[in-house]
């Protein structure tokens, strides 16, 4: 009968589990499984710097220098002009990166990184996190610094040997930068619709 | 099930122009089924050998998949890719929901709309964890087993890229890809995960914190502030889409997931959440997912979806063969709450009657809504206009196109039109 007292016995404790659980949630318990992040641990995984410089790194570079590894590394996908289809999406080509300048507002708005992008700390943030497409963090800080200066020179915002680093890409002043409206939590007053 | 077509109408049951019915017909025509149903069991019964039968009644079928597909004459229900321009890539991989062809309000995992911008990573869960750090008092990470001990929240809700219905904008010729195109970026599901308020209070978020900057492991590390007043309200670090682990396409082994926000901001991979006072301006808040408006300016951080709503059946994928009374049924979601009314048009908007609004309604998720309708073989445009529960009602394209301009690409909105012919030929029209 053995199976019997075991029987007997679980049902016991679970009714002393049943007692105890609501006692014991009055005092809410808190869940916590978290374990200590490292700083290693957040370095693999933290990519962003930020439009007031924080957390560029060390190194720079030059449009000269951005030139070469533009058309090593960028020039064969950003050449491709939008599809003509409408099943086609604009929006999943490879960007157009220079021109459109005084285009946005009218009915054939081109937004580059000339015409449209605010900040110059959003070029180095994306291409060094995400580019190139094949092969994303594959160049060196400088190298990165180099490409992201080769693209504010072709969009004619700093002169072709403008040194690009922590310290001076959040100082370049973007054409478009005054554009945006935030619409969180509400959209302004005037483009809502009537 | 064809007694409906036979129940009896009367007139005074006409609710709105151009053969909208009172949505009480429905009441009538649940009893009608019932008694279809309970007389068509008894003609069932067989006696003799089985001349006459399908191979399918006459010999034992396959044995049980591990894991169950749709039946073979169903595989044309397939997402719509995007298909990159002759000679060229695409920087992203995106797959359309066909509403057109489902219904209920859960979309099936697979049929999921998705957007990876860098492709769909083969993440290891094993490998895999999400540090949050920053404006905290303690910096913490968690693998997928971590976060299966804690208390789950599971909810129904719709997701939405801010790009649905983005050619309803600026394209002269209303698109006609059946609904891929104009309607096929949102879908519904039921969640489970993590409250993010539960992790972020676990690592002690200071004083001042405004933003999340979330950070995603595919190969484009997709970054996007999350306004922390969100954080702490609805979002959630998920793990699983209709009761089982969520996709690699839908962010496996774990995502964001904000409610009623717009989709990029849900991201999928999750790996890094730095607590901050200011937003990181991604390329994604900035160059993609801003509405440019016909002045020039831009709207950032435009996050919240919109009241919308959709008629899915009938549309352009099918055409009315005879005259009688249909079924018009469709969508309606908002990314602030509820939907409390959905009104639908037979007569391109002149006159409007209220849809049935099935219940039960979640906050932030599909919601489908079902009017009779009497086609008497005469031309008609047919729309509907969902209202939320704080008072947002869906605008009519012009309205919407007035206040904003035609440029803005994301967060279209209006109101949906199918025109239907003399023949019953039915068109996507701007009316």
């Amino acid at each position: 009968m053995r199976g019997g007292k075991s029987v007997m016995y679980m049902r016991k404790t679970f009714i002393l589990a049943c007692v105890l659980g609501f006692s014991q949630a009055a005092p809410a318990q808190e869940q916590k499984f978290g374990e200590k992040a490292t700083q290693a641990d957040i370095d693999k995984r933290f990519w962003s710097v930020f439009p007031d410089g924080e957390n560029l790194p060390a190194g720079q570079g030059t449009a000269v220098a951005g030139a070469e590894l533009f058309e090593d590394n960028c020039h064969a996908c950003h050449t491709n002009p939008p599809g003509e289809s409408s099943e086609f999406d604009p929006e999943d080509a490879a960007d157009v990166l220079f021109g459109g300048h005084g285009t946005i507002g009218t009915d054939n708005a081109l937004a580059t990184i000339g015409s449209y992008w605010p900040h110059p700390t959003t070029v180095f943030n994306y291409v060094r996190r995400a580019m190139p497409y094949t092969a994303p963090m594959s160049l060196t800080n400088s190298e990165y610094y180099a490409i992201t200066a080769y693209l504010l020179y072709k969009n004619e915002i700093i002169a072709e040997n403008d040194v690009i680093n922590k310290d001076t890409l959040p100082k370049v002043e973007m054409p478009n930068r005054d554009a945006f409206l935030n619409a969180y939590p509400e959209i302004p007053e005037k483009y809502r619709t009537k | 099930m064809t007694d409906k077509k036979t129940t009896i109408v009367d007139a005074t049951d006409q609710a709105a122009g151009n053969g909208l019915m009172s949505r009480r017909f429905f009441m009538n025509s649940a009893l009608a089924t019932t008694a279809t149903l309970v007389t068509g069991q008894s003609a069932l019964a067989q006696e003799g050998v089985g001349v006459g039968q399908e191979d399918w009644t006459l010999y034992p079928g396959d044995d049980t998949p591990e894991y169950g597909d749709v039946s073979q004459f169903e595989k044309g229900r397939v997402k719509k890719l995007v298909a990159p321009p002759a000679g060229g890539r695409t920087a992203s991989s995106a797959g359309r929901t066909p509403l057109h062809m489902l219904h209920g309000t859960i979309t099936p995992s697979g049929l999921h709309f998705e957007v990876s911008h860098h492709g769909v990573p083969a993440v290891d869960p094993d490998k895999h964890k999400v540090v949050i750090h920053g404006m905290v008092d303690r910096p913490l990470k968690w693998g997928v087993e971590d976060l299966e001990n804690y208390s789950t929240v599971t909810r129904n809700y719709f997701m939405e890229c801010s790009g649905n219905t983005r050619v309803n904008w600026a394209v002269p010729k209303p698109d006609q890809n059946f609904m891929y195109m104009t309607h096929g970026l949102v879908s519904g599901s039921e969640w489970t995960g993590v409250p993010l308020s539960t992790l972020l209070d676990e690592a002690g978020v200071s004083k001042g914190a405004k933003w999340i900057i979330a950070e995603g492991g595919d190969s484009g590390s997709l970054s996007r502030s999350i306004p922390i007043d969100k954080a702490m309200d609805d979002s959630m670090v998920a793990l699983y889409q209709n009761g089982e682990r969520i996709r690699p396409s839908q962010g496996y082994p774990m995502r964001i997931l904000n409610p009623g926000f717009e989709g990029n901001t849900s991201v999928k991979w999750v790996r890094s959440l730095y607590v901050t006072d200011k937003p990181v301006m991604s390329r994604f808040e900035t160059s993609k997912y801003t509405d440019k408006l016909h002045d020039g300016k831009s709207l950032q951080f435009s996050l919240e979806m919109d009241c919308k709503s959709v008629i899915t059946r009938p549309t352009n994928a099918v055409e009315l063969k005879k005259k009688g009374m249909y079924e018009i049924t469709g969508l309606a979601w908002s990314g602030k709450g509820k939907i409390t009314r959905v009104e639908v048009s037979a007569d391109g908007g002149r006159t409007w009657a209220d849809a049935l609004v099935e219940g039960p309604v979640h906050s932030k998720m599909l919601t489908r809504f079902r009017i009779p309708w009497m086609w008497k073989g005469r031309p008609a445009v047919l729309q509907s206009r969902a209202t939320d529960e704080h008072g947002q009602v869906q605008p009519s394209r012009k309205a919407l196109l007035a206040a904003r301009g035609k440029q803005a690409y994301y967060h279209y909105h209006a109101i949906h039109s199918w025109s239907v012919n003399a023949r019953g030929k039915i068109r996507h029209v701007y009316a």
